[in-house]
């Protein structure tokens, strides 16, 4: 076997090509991380965490078809988890993690069930009503979690064959990132698994899916467990780098900006969720920064973000109908299609 | 076949993108702000121990400038009201700088919007920090908002001043040693309140409306500390964020209250007198320093109502109280000094109690920079509240609370009333301790009018 062909067989297996993905993340990562100031590492963190539940929210999304508002709240659980484990019951790091994707995951399962009976618009209000009251939860039992204050955890500390000098901003990270790439490694296999073609025959036609023997309900159920469980890891994430589990940070605009992130990134793709937390970490403040460089009103500078954010949005919309991911695919075709036309008449293989 | 070979090479040709991305941004960040920038993050987080040293090396301060940063409510549920609050520091910082600075520094103010958002609010407060290199952090507003960054200012020796929240939880001088507050803390708020109602409404039933945080908490304990628990008949929470406030008021209607307490925001104090008048409920209504502003809350009961309730009639009547000369008061040298500034450097706003607040808390803060001395640095400037920031005299009725251990900001209020829409204040400033059972006791010194300049000079 030729070297060519060997390494073309490689990448076509899933395990090996998502371990290759992983590794070479987690390197581009560690650069980035050390490249970058310690403001810029908490955005980075920031990105991680967003990405973990982005790409759990894109595969229900675009895969499975179902449609969630109500993933800010799983966040909200996470984060609520890690807080009361690492504050209360004193637990490390890593199982507290673990316990927040678990418990979320738990969560999601009779939340997904109920999701699974319901299409559409009835599917985005039962999910809606979900993110408006979990976080009322924490105000009904103040005792357990801080009502409206919230919870406060402390700091990670980096660990000390690091130095005494490693910053504490890129140790979180560090711990973002790692459980960015252990979710991009789930899901890459799961997306291109047997389930993943299930999921996809389900969203495009669940009568021709049922008549094929595939259980339609079960499916969707154990789509949004799953996505649970990243967005439960993703909130985890966010209790670890922000140092906070609060009601005020899981707002219904937090839901509705995950749902942003995932359609402007690009339905059904990792790449997209890539781009997604991207620029649910980068667009706000880059719009802070164009409305203060001009010297307006502080009425108006204040507001001026949320009407260029929106435009942004509309912007990109018109621009790539099908996300960032979708528009670079779009391009990267036609520049194949106009590299591989002269060639097109002899034959290939 | 072109997608099948290449479509794995989109996740990680994405995040190389974004690598560029925000290695661009960063760079760009970095140049923009001055000098001393480049190495921002590590320099500030390892230098935490050895900001000490030179004068010259303490971040954001330069021979001719001193930068400060804020987190503040600029949108969102709490912006009604306090946006205006932070701009009207500005304007007496601008007001210095036109007279020359202190010791030659022009005072910079970094405002950040975290539409009271805790998340946000610890992002906006590390960009401030490690990006833009701020001296310190300055009227950073909210409770559940700031008491998230606390842990991170403190851990970085960031001087954390005056804070714009009334929290007991800034008054610790020996766990947060660089953090600072400035109002009066609610609880003692809380008691000057119960003692008036015990005093002048004895044997009446009293209802307190508080929001869910330590803000309503620690109104209420201060209330309890003073009213008989019996004369309370009921004690409604509401949590920031809600949209009515019917359970709470028909509940405390219910219980037959004569005396209606609200440790509640501006927007809140509205919704709840609406539906109070909705429900035919006329209670004496008694109203936390914090949201009774009658502009402010004559605003909101007009835009809520749609226009129905006109001005101040639904608030008419109420008592309160206040550590600052009321912001109508036009007698008071201290008001004719701020709305002089405001007139010049933020006259696009009304003359209301968050603009008094915000040039009141600018003035404690230049009067700190002055103290502090030539040499700055952060140390500094926490020395010199700790060591003189009880002497100090200013806008403020009382005296602040400030030594090594407290730093709690004024220790006391007078009492006031809502009459022909304006707060007229009357009775004479009181102080108290935080603590359950210590002495309400008169305060008897005069307030000194302002320097001549309007600067303050120590």
């Amino acid at each position: 076997m030729s070297p060519l062909a060997l390494s073309a067989r490689l990448r076509r297996t899933t395990l090996l090509r998502s371990l290759g993905l992983v590794l070479g993340g987690g390197v581009g990562l560690w650069v980035l991380s050390e490249l970058l100031g310690a403001y810029d590492d908490l955005q980075l963190a920031n990105g991680a965490y967003y990405f973990a539940v982005l790409a759990g929210l894109t595969m229900l999304v675009g895969l499975s078809g179902q449609i969630s508002l109500g993933h800010g709240a799983l966040m909200a659980v996470g984060a609520y988890t890690v807080a009361l484990l690492i504050g209360n019951e004193h637990w490390a790091l890593v199982p507290a993690l673990v316990a927040s994707a678990v418990v979320t995951a738990l969560v999601g399962i009779p939340v997904g069930a109920t999701a699974s009976r319901l299409r559409g618009p009835y599917l985005a209000g039962a999910t809606l009503a979900f993110a408006v009251g979990l976080p009322a939860l924490a105000d009904k039992f103040p005792a357990t979690f801080g009502g409206e204050n919230g919870l406060i955890i402390n700091p990670p500390i980096p660990p000390s064959w690091l130095g005494a000098n490693f910053s504490l901003e890129r140790w979180e990270a560090w711990i973002a990132c790692a459980g960015a790439l252990i979710v991009l490694f789930v899901l890459y296999n799961l997306i291109h698994s047997g389930w993943g073609r299930t999921l996809r025959a389900v969203r495009d036609d669940e009568i021709a899916a049922a008549l094929c023997g595939l259980r339609v309900g079960r499916t969707q159920t154990l789509a949004f467990i799953v996505s649970a469980g990243c967005a439960g890891l993703g909130g985890g994430l966010l209790a670890i780098v922000l140092q906070l589990a609060d009601p005020g940070a899981f707002p219904l605009q937090l839901s509705l900006a995950l749902l942003t992130g995932v359609v402007l990134g690009g339905l059904g793709s990792l790449a997209g969720a890539v781009w997604g937390a991207a620029v649910l970490v980068l667009l706000p403040s880059w719009t802070n920064d164009l409305a203060h460089s001009f010297s307006l009103s502080t009425n108006v500078s204040a507001n001026l973000p949320l009407a260029i954010y929106g435009l942004v949005l509309i912007g990109a919309m018109l621009a790539w109908p099908s996300g960032i991911q979708g528009g670079f695919r779009a391009l990267a075709s036609r520049l194949y299609r106009l590299r591989s036309r002269p060639a097109a008449s002899s034959p290939t293989q | 076949m072109y997608h099948r070979h290449t479509r794995w090479l989109a996740p990680p040709i994405a995040m190389l993108a974004i690598v560029l991305a925000l290695a661009g941004c960063g760079s760009s960040s970095s140049s923009s702000s001055s000098g001393s920038a480049s190495s921002s993050g590590s320099a500030s987080s390892s230098g935490s121990s050895s900001s000490s040293g030179a004068a010259s090396t303490a971040p954001g301060v330069t021979s001719t400038s001193i930068t400060f940063g804020t987190h503040q409510p600029l949108t969102g549920p709490a912006a009604p009201g306090y946006s205006e609050i932070a701009p009207a520091s500005q304007a007496f910082f601008d007001y210095v700088n036109a007279h020359g600075g202190v010791f030659g520094r022009q005072i910079h103010l970094i405002i950040k919007d975290d539409a009271y958002d805790p998340a946000t609010t610890v992002n906006v407060v590390h960009q401030l920090v490690l990006q833009d290199n701020v001296f310190g952090i300055f009227e950073g507003l909210g409770t559940p908002t700031h008491t998230k960054v606390v842990g991170f200012l403190n851990a970085e020796k960031v001087p954390d001043m005056f804070v714009a929240s009334g929290c007991p939880c800034w008054d610790n001088g020996s766990t947060q040693p660089y953090t600072f507050g400035w109002q009066p803390n609610y609880t003692i708020e809380g008691k000057i309140l119960g003692q008036y109602i015990k005093q002048h409404f004895a044997g009446q039933k009293v209802g307190v409306l508080y929001q869910d945080d330590d803000f309503g908490q620690g109104g209420l304990a201060g209330i309890e500390d003073e009213v008989p628990a019996a004369d309370i008949v009921s004690k409604q929470p509401y949590q920031s964020g809600v949209t009515t406030l019917a359970p709470q008021i028909t509940a405390i209607k219910a219980a037959k209250a004569q005396v209606l307490v609200d440790f509640t925001v501006p927007i809140y104090t509205a919704i709840g007198q609406l539906t109070s008048f909705t429900l035919g409920y006329k209670p004496q209504l008694v109203v936390s320093n914090v949201g009774i502003d009658p502009i402010t809350v004559g605003g909101l009961l007009k835009t809520i109502s749609k226009g129905k309730a006109s001005g101040t009639a639904l608030i008419e009547g109420a008592i309160s109280d206040g550590y600052l000369p009321s912001s109508s008061d036009t007698s008071n040298p201290w008001i004719q000094l701020f709305m002089k500034i405001k007139a010049q450097y933020d006259p696009k706003v009304p003359f209301d109690g968050n603009v008094e607040y915000g040039m009141a808390n600018a003035y404690t803060l230049v009067q700190a920079l002055q103290a502090a001395g030539k040499d700055l640095t952060r140390q500094d400037l926490v020395s010199a509240v700790n060591n003189d920031g009880a002497k100090w005299t200013g806008p403020g009725l009382v005296p602040f609370r400030y030594s090594t251990t407290e730093h709690g900001g004024y220790g006391g209020a007078e009492m006031g009333q809502v009459r022909g829409g304006k707060i007229v204040l009357f009775g004479g400033p009181l102080t108290t301790e935080p603590t359950a059972g210590s002495p309400i006791t008169p305060y008897t010194g005069t307030q000194p009018p302002p320097p001549a300049g309007g600067v303050p000079t120590n």
